[in-house]
């Protein structure tokens, strides 16, 4: 009755002991495609079967560093080179406190991927249409017997040989196996057109939800009571003060914070007549000018105060510093267009302290001379 | 007592049943209709679940000044139920990982049970976080995802630690305790009779035929979860204590929080397990399975967790006293006797001074008062988490700034709906799952093992 479509013959028992000596047998005697099943480890029984240490803590501990590195390749990546950002002043790649999540993405990758490379690569699991499934035998394993099957497909199988074996170790039962004729039919299809109609279902239904929830619900009460406050956007209008306007005036007469006195607004005569520059043509402050000079004045007048910066041409063109008119100024009477521009030179009052105002005008009087040196200079 | 053998391990589990029998005794809930006392059960937990959603939807809508957090006291109630939830789940862990390293084979009998807590605490805890954001439907930028403001989150911070540690502590629980049910799964699928039961048990079984060439690489994947369990499970405990310990706020800045916060997760934790094991033994009859000696043993991890959880308290009086900080000092007083003495007081008595009778055996080993004691240890525990959040920030630096907190309605609503969700999941868990491990309670059963005679 050796069909060709017997999968394995197998022996039940009630008592692991047995068991054993019958697995003992079975290694002395070669055979290979040979299997125990029992519903819980029987202590020993790999050594006994001679089977190889389980690799999986090598992978596990590949797995764990690639998690390690890659933390740490993305904490470093994220904070200190694609955004990086300064935190309670420490180093953008501050190492220690990164540990506490470089330590959770070791165990989460090393953890999660050693089961899933158990599961799936090694048993090759889901498989549900493995010839033992659904026997009396397997139903027996899973309550109280414990089993071993020789398979078919053994080099050394013999059927009688097998079955006289078995019989020798006295089992509580002896089954044949045979493979179902639908499982050995069935051949996984990837384009089957049920699968196909579930990925395109899938699909369509994520991104019905996605564009519903980011395009419509996310502006719905209450998603949206962040983005309805109860406030004036700038320029709004208001209904509650009388001249309409959201924004308010400040009170005539508010003095802005730092604003200091200026006596000579529109007087550009008398401040050059009164005006009395304060600072001395020391390296500190000549330092301080032309830094300021540099950063607010070139941009228009150039590095050097010729007019020849890059606005060259695209602006009115700024006049020269060097000029016969602005030599003969009094300090007072640049400092006065320091503050309040002229014509089309905006007021630089409001990004400048006095003291640098002053500074600058040094050291426009530096770059003057340097352009128009004196006789006494050359000496 | 020189007449005890110290070499022979005594039975895990009571009596001699046979495979069968325990088959028949796990999966029992599962295939009856269940008792008129598993409705009443349901009925409550799920009542309160349905009070937490209503007072949530009810924050949603109106948004979360329907608490009682304000200035000073930002971080409140919801704080201390996330504290307090990722706390039970510690016990899971430590009984499924912990104690399997150790070899302690008692733990078979809760070790399922126990990590399915883990899981549900977990969840319970996770949903606090979230809603103390106030628009927890944004919490997708609480992770590193690429997104339209080119902004990372910041890996500086605890509270950025908290999320990953929660959430792969989340992960880790569930793949262990679902590759531990995989062989259960196997032998229901092939015990039942229905066919729609079938196909899930197929499914979720992944085809597991309890071969032992796999069994070789399960035990060690056993072991290796179990290794990357353990230091998470402390990790998990101390990242939710630098929360607290890496702000400068006297009574958080302290380097006692990681191990102390450990400690009392584990105290409150097993004290939650050992409720709901009394009550699950009782109404499911596995009296031989979850063995008195098996509770008796989680008392006495509950009295070695709670006197230190007491050590904790006593050594931050020092502490204050001893480094001389007058701020330091101030807080611990006012803890004590300032306005929110009876919190202070309710979590000592609870926790320290009641565990102490679990020192006579009697009370060890006796059903009711050790049922209340658990009871009180939880109470004891979730006003500790209270005492540290809200004393330390109702007074700060800034005494202009105190103010009294004291929660609203909905805040108990949410607590209780807290307790809601965990028991439901729990008692739903009960009559959909296997809750002792069949596979590992077969294992230790004598003669079950070739060579033990
Ligand atoms: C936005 C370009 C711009 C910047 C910046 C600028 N200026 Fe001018 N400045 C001009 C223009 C244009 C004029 C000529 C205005 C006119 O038509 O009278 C001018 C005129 C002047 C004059 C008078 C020259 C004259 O012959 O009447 C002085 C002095 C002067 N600038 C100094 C400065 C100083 C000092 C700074 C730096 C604080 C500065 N400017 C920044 C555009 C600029």
């Amino acid at each position: 009755m050796v069909s060709n479509n017997l999968y394995a013959l197998g022996a039940l028992f009630k008592d692991p002991n047995k068991l054993v000596k019958l697995a003992k047998k079975i290694v002395e005697l070669g055979y290979k495609n040979w299997d125990v099943h029992s519903s819980y480890p029987l202590h020993g029984l790999p050594r006994l079967m001679r089977l190889k240490w389980s690799p999986l803590g090598y992978i596990a501990l590949i797995l764990g560093l690639t998690g390690t590195s890659f933390g740490v390749f993305f904490t470093w990546w994220t904070m200190s080179v694609d955004y990086p950002l300064t935190i309670g002043g420490k180093p953008w790649f501050s190492f220690p406190a990164f540990v506490p999540v470089l330590f959770e993405l070791t165990v989460l990758l090393a953890s999660v991927g050693t089961a899933i490379v158990m599961l799936f690569i090694i048993f090759k699991f889901p498989n549900n249409r493995h010839p033992l499934h659904d026997t009396e035998y397997m139903k027996k394993v899973s309550v109280d017997h414990c089993g071993i099957v020789i398979e078919a497909k053994d080099k050394n199988f013999d059927y009688e040989k097998v079955k006289a074996l078995f019989q020798e170790f006295e089992p509580d039962q002896i089954l044949d196996i045979y493979y179902q004729e639908e499982e050995v039919a069935y051949k996984p299809k990837v384009f089957d057109w049920k699968f196909i109609t579930f990925l395109v279902v899938i699909a369509v239904l994520t991104s019905a939800v996605g564009y519903l929830f980011n395009n419509k619900i996310l502006y719905m009460p209450p998603f949206d009571f962040m983005l309805n406050q109860f406030r004036l956007g700038p320029q709004e209008s208001s209904t509650f003060f009388a001249d309409g306007f959201g924004m308010r005036k400040p009170v005539p007469g508010t003095v802005a914070r730092g604003d200091i006195y200026y006596p000579f607004k529109g007087k550009p005569e008398e401040a050059g007549a009164k005006l009395i520059n304060p600072l001395l043509p020391t390296k500190e402050n000549l330092a301080l000018g032309q830094e300021k000079y540099n950063t607010f004045c070139s941009p228009c007048h150039g590095w050097r105060g010729e007019g020849d910066s890059h606005l060259n041409g695209q602006f009115p063109n700024p006049p020269s510093l060097h000029s016969e008119k602005v030599r003969t100024w009094s300090d007072g009477r640049i400092y006065h267009v320091i503050v309040e521009g002229q014509n089309v030179m905006p007021s630089y009052a409001k990004q400048l302290t006095e003291k640098e105002r002053w500074a600058i005008v040094l050291y426009i009087r530096a770059l003057q001379r340097s352009l128009n040196a004196k006789q006494e200079d050359v000496q | 007592m020189s007449n005890i053998d110290y070499t022979i391990e005594p039975e895990v589990v009571e009596g001699k049943p046979s495979h069968s029998a325990v088959n028949d005794a796990i999966a029992k809930p599962l295939e009856t209709k269940p008792t008129w006392k598993y409705y009443i059960a349901l009925g409550i937990s799920s009542t309160l679940l349905l009070i937490g959603a209503v007072c949530l939807g009810y924050s949603f809508y109106y948004g979360i000044g329907l608490w009682g957090n304000n200035q000073p006291v930002g971080w409140a109630v919801p704080i201390v139920n996330f504290v307090f939830w990722v706390g039970i789940g510690h016990a899971g862990t430590l009984i499924s990982a912990i104690l399997f390293l150790f070899r302690q084979r008692w733990r078979t009998g809760i070790a399922r049970f126990a990590e399915a807590m883990t899981i549900f605490a977990v969840i319970t805890a996770g949903l606090f976080p979230l809603i103390h954001t106030g628009r927890p439907w944004l919490a997708g930028y609480l992770f590193p995802l690429p997104n339209q403001h080119h902004l990372w989150v910041n890996f500086t911070s605890p509270l950025i630690w908290d999320v990953f540690a929660v959430s792969t502590y989340l992960t880790v629980s569930f793949v262990f305790w679902y590759i531990g049910l995989i062989p259960d799964l196997a032998m229901l699928r092939d015990r039942t009779t229905s066919k729609i039961k079938k196909v899930i048990y197929s499914i979720f079984s992944l085809g597991w035929r309890h071969s032992n060439r796999h069994w070789n690489h399960y035990e060690m994947i056993y072991l290796i979860l179990a290794g990357f369990a353990t230091p998470l499970v402390l990790s998990v405990h101390t990242i939710v204590s630098f929360d607290f310990a890496v702000s400068i706020l006297p009574g958080w800045h302290t380097t006692i929080f990681p191990p102390y916060f450990v400690a009392g997760a584990v105290f409150s934790g097993f004290a939650m397990v050992q409720n709901v094991l009394i009550i699950v033994r009782k109404i499911f009859n596995l009296e031989h399975i979850i063995t008195l000696d098996t509770l008796e043993k989680m008392n006495k991890v509950m009295l070695a967790t709670g006197m230190m959880v007491g050590y904790a308290y006593g050594v931050e009086f020092f502490i204050a006293w001893y480094s001389g900080n007058p701020l330091e000092s101030f807080v611990f007083l006012n803890r004590a006797f300032g306005n929110y003495a009876w919190a202070y007081w309710i979590m000592v008595s609870c926790n320290v001074i009641f565990t102490q009778l679990f020192w006579f055996k009697k009370i060890r080993r006796s059903i009711v008062p050790m049922f209340i004691i658990g009871v009180l240890v939880n109470v004891g525990m979730w006003f500790e988490r209270f005492v540290i959040v809200v004393t330390t920030l109702s007074k700060d630096f800034l005494p202009s700034n105190w103010d009294y907190y004291k929660p609203t309605l909905v805040d108990i609503g949410i607590l209780l709906g807290s307790f809601g969700l965990f028991f439901t999941l729990v008692i739903l868990f009960i009559r959909s799952l296997p809750v002792v491990s069949i596979s590992e309670v077969k294992a230790v059963i004598k003669g079950s093992q070739p060579g033990h005679h």
